[in-house]
């Protein structure tokens, strides 16, 4: 075994000291150290997406991604965007429009879309599918999760007039 | 899976990255972004005894303009890359290509110095920059170099890298004036690896052709220039005899691998529909073919 270091990670606003090995993946941190497995591990390669997180506000796959490497960082997990009760719009969304079956995919969509929406216009639903293209669903066709996300996009705008 | 154990540097600098990589050797790994990296040793096809995390290296994320060239930090990421407007302005096709590159959550992290050293047979960033012929600025801890594109790429993920050496910046020539560029790729899904892809520039004079670049990746072990493509066009106005030779000469420049995702034969027949495409949309770009 490989000398555990010594990090401190700022996950959903509260810090986490941790004595880590190297090779421990930030995902499997977050999930067996922090305690939060609302970040799902799907492929652990960097394919399905289920496990992506916000480090400093960018999206991320937390399976490609060392823990060592978060220390100092700022993470957000799909538990920083809203209680049950108390969801966020795009949390609502989600539920509103029934775009998730089982899921496990949902935590890294509700991130994924997350930065989608900071950083796109998403102006069209192709662009919406192309943003989505890295996290893979297999219930819904995604064709609900497009429509929750839609509905995100156009209510911003409403906001905006 | 999970990787197995090896031990970790954080550089802070690159002298301090240059000297762990000079006393660890071919044992140690770089890691930028590590999006091709960690998967490899989540899979175990890689063992590296330690791990050399460039990240927080100040100075080696940046897109400038020098003179006729603009330089990019090897830490540079894909996103940065893509939103880049001197990027957009000088090197538009470099833009578009980004596009294509993986997802949000990968280009977030994923560095323009991380894709070349890795050098996969089907990524867009070594046809980029075979396209563009970029110069490689490499450092190591007793020397720095300048390797160019074209002799940096040597096998499938095989670059001409000495194994004590990081490569620190690209440097890539702005398209000249009066220059059009294409962009053409297949994948099975958006932000996959290319089944084929293609890209070209053409730069015109009076109507005639005076320079055309063609290159092609995921039709072979790296990517490649289509020179006797490229030659036909040289000297010519672009019209549709000519273009089905390009197409012709593409196809019979390359020697695409069979996988499970597609013959042979189909990446041979994709890489001329995609570089003639390419050849195309360069050529109206250059508004030569308008009047």
């Amino acid at each position: 075994m490989s000398k555990t270091r010594e990090i401190a990670v700022t996950v959903n606003g509260s810090v986490h000291r941790a004595a880590v090995e190297p090779r421990l993946l930030l995902a499997d941190f977050l999930r067996h150290r922090v305690g939060l497995t609302g970040t799902h591990v799907g492929c652990e390669h960097g394919v399905c997406g289920a496990c992506t997180v916000l480090i400093d506000g960018d999206s991320a796959r937390s399976c490609l991604m060392f823990a060592v490497q978060a220390d100092g960082r700022s993470v957000e997990t799909v538990e920083s965007l809203g209680r049950i009760g108390q969801m966020n719009a795009l949390q609502d969304s989600f539920h509103a429009h029934h775009a998730l079956q089982c899921g496990f995919c949902t935590p890294g969509m509700l991130m994924t879309a997350t930065d989608l929406l900071r950083k796109y216009p998403l102006a069209t639903d192709e662009e919406i599918r192309v943003g989505l293209s890295g996290n893979l669903c297999r219930c819904t066709g995604y064709e609900h999760i497009v429509k929750a996300i839609r509905a995100v996009v156009a209510s911003r705008g409403e906001d905006h007039e | 899976m999970k990787p197995p154990a090896f031990d970790y540097i954080l550089a802070e600098n690159l002298d301090m990255a240059a000297a762990a990589l000079a006393q660890a050797g071919a044992e140690a790994k770089i890691i930028a972004g590590g999006q091709s990296l960690v998967p490899m040793l989540n899979f175990r096809l890689l063992r590296p005894s330690l791990l050399i995390d460039i990240n927080r290296i100040a100075g080696l994320a940046f897109i400038e303009e020098a003179g006729q060239a603009i330089r990019i930090g090897a830490l540079t990421r894909h996103f940065q890359l893509e939103t880049s407007p001197l990027v957009a302005r000088h090197l538009p096709v470099l833009s578009r290509a980004m596009t294509h590159v993986a997802h949000l959550a990968i280009r977030n992290r994923g560095t323009i110095g991380g894709s070349l050293s890795h050098a996969d047979p089907a990524a867009e960033l070594p046809m980029l920059a075979l396209l563009l012929d970029a110069e490689l600025g490499v450092a190591s801890a007793s020397r720095t170099r300048t390797i160019v594109a074209r002799d940096f790429f040597i096998g499938a993920m095989t670059v001409a890298l000495a194994a004590d050496e990081i490569v620190t910046e690209i440097r890539l020539p702005k398209l000249p004036q009066h220059t059009g560029w294409g962009f053409e790729e297949i994948a099975r899904r958006h932000g996959d690896f290319a089944l084929a892809a293609a890209a070209a520039t053409v730069t015109v004079s009076d109507g005639t052709i005076r320079e055309a670049r063609i290159a092609l990746t995921g039709v072979g072990p790296t990517a490649v220039r289509a020179s006797a493509a490229e030659a036909l066009l040289v000297g010519e106005a672009l019209g549709t005899s000519l273009t089905s030779r390009v197409i012709g000469a593409v196809r019979s420049s390359v020697e695409p691998e069979t996988d499970l995702h597609a013959s042979s034969d189909y990446r041979r027949h994709l890489a001329g529909v995609l570089a003639g495409r390419a050849v195309c949309a360069a050529w109206r770009r250059t508004n030569a073919g308008a009047a």
